[in-house]
């Protein structure tokens, strides 16, 4: 299995995606935003920082970007694409997933540790979990605040922010999210976005390796494609 | 040709630069103010000599990346040289 982790000019956290993938022993490539070429790819990952220094709309210019020809077709096709955060705001804006992130409810760059609790497992961001389940991930965003389509087209939420025993509610939001939605899947359910870092909860001495599990449900759905 | 976008949070978006101008201009004194809104202003400079052209060229673009929908309303109008709207 490969994986295609799309670098956009402004992109920070790319490195951590290749480094978490291979601590988890999945092989990951750099690719370029202007290549082309993604033929190699079994599935993509659009991670987090700033593409494009946020210009016009956080996400806004990216998908114009000549590498989201291909990854809209992979996606189309059924292959499992993860963006985080960043990537989150360009699966939004590219309309591969509904709704839109804007600016956190109290105006605040939020970095700290959330919870998110597990609320569908049967998609490419869940597969390796079960419904219920508490991951403890580091949150890093301003436009963290997640609005749904006017229209309330069916995304599917794969998290919802929590406390430490999975309570919902507002004491337990840490950016004002609609529904407290932290990640959605598109209807197909191969398509994924999560505002917190799961590359950054892979390994114990960065605090947590809860991450890991949505790592591993990427995976497991390269792995479903590919077989 | 230059046409002008004006861009709007929707109804019912957060718009938190609003809420706190509003609280400052009422605290100044301001006191009938009752809501303030913040937008954005484009100008796009088409090389198209026809109002209508222009503005459905821009329209199109709004469309496809200078609003989001999801969040945003706008509205589009060319301008005539000295800066006033064209007629219609």
């Amino acid at each position: 299995m490969s994986v295609a982790v799309v670098v956009f000019p402004g992109t920070n956290c790319e490195h951590d995606v290749v480094r978490a993938l291979d601590v988890i022993g999945t092989d990951a490539e750099l690719v370029w935003h202007r290549d082309t070429d993604l033929s190699g790819a079994d599935g993509v990952v659009l991670p987090g920082g700033f593409a494009h220094g946020d210009y016009l709309r956080t996400g806004a210019i990216a998908r114009f970007s000549p590498v989201m020809v291909e990854v809209n077709r992979l996606a189309g096709e059924g292959r499992p694409l993860l963006g985080i955060c960043n990537g989150f705001q360009i699966l939004c804006e590219a309309g591969l997933l509904p709704g839109a992130l804007i600016a956190n409810r109290d105006l605040r760059f939020i970095c700290r540790w959330t919870h998110v609790r597990v609320e569908d497992a049967f998609t490419v961001l869940t597969r390796a979990a079960e419904e219920g389940d508490v991951l403890r991930l580091p949150l890093n965003s301003y436009e963290g605040n997640y609005v749904p389509d006017p229209e309330g087209a069916a995304g599917q939420v794969a998290f919802r922010y929590c406390g430490p025993g999975g309570e919902i509610g507002e004491a337990h939001n840490p950016n004002g999210s609609h529904d407290a939605i932290a990640g959605i899947v598109n209807e197909a359910g191969n398509v994924g976005g999560v505002m917190p870092h799961p590359e950054r909860a892979v390994e114990d001495v960065l605090g947590s390796t809860d991450g890991r599990l949505v790592l591993e449900s990427f995976v497991a759905s390269l792995e479903l494609v590919h077989g | 040709m230059r046409v002008r976008v004006d861009i709007v949070r929707r109804p019912g978006i957060a718009d938190p630069e609003g809420a706190t101008v509003r609280r400052a201009l009422r605290e100044m004194g301001f006191d009938t103010v009752t809501d303030v809104h913040f937008g954005r202003t484009i100008f796009v400079d088409v090389d198209e000599g026809d109002a209508g052209k222009a503005e459905a060229l821009v329209q199109e673009m709004c469309e496809r990346l200078l609003a989001n929908p999801v969040i945003e309303d706008f509205t589009v109008s060319a301008l005539h040289e000295a800066g006033e709207e064209a007629a219609p």
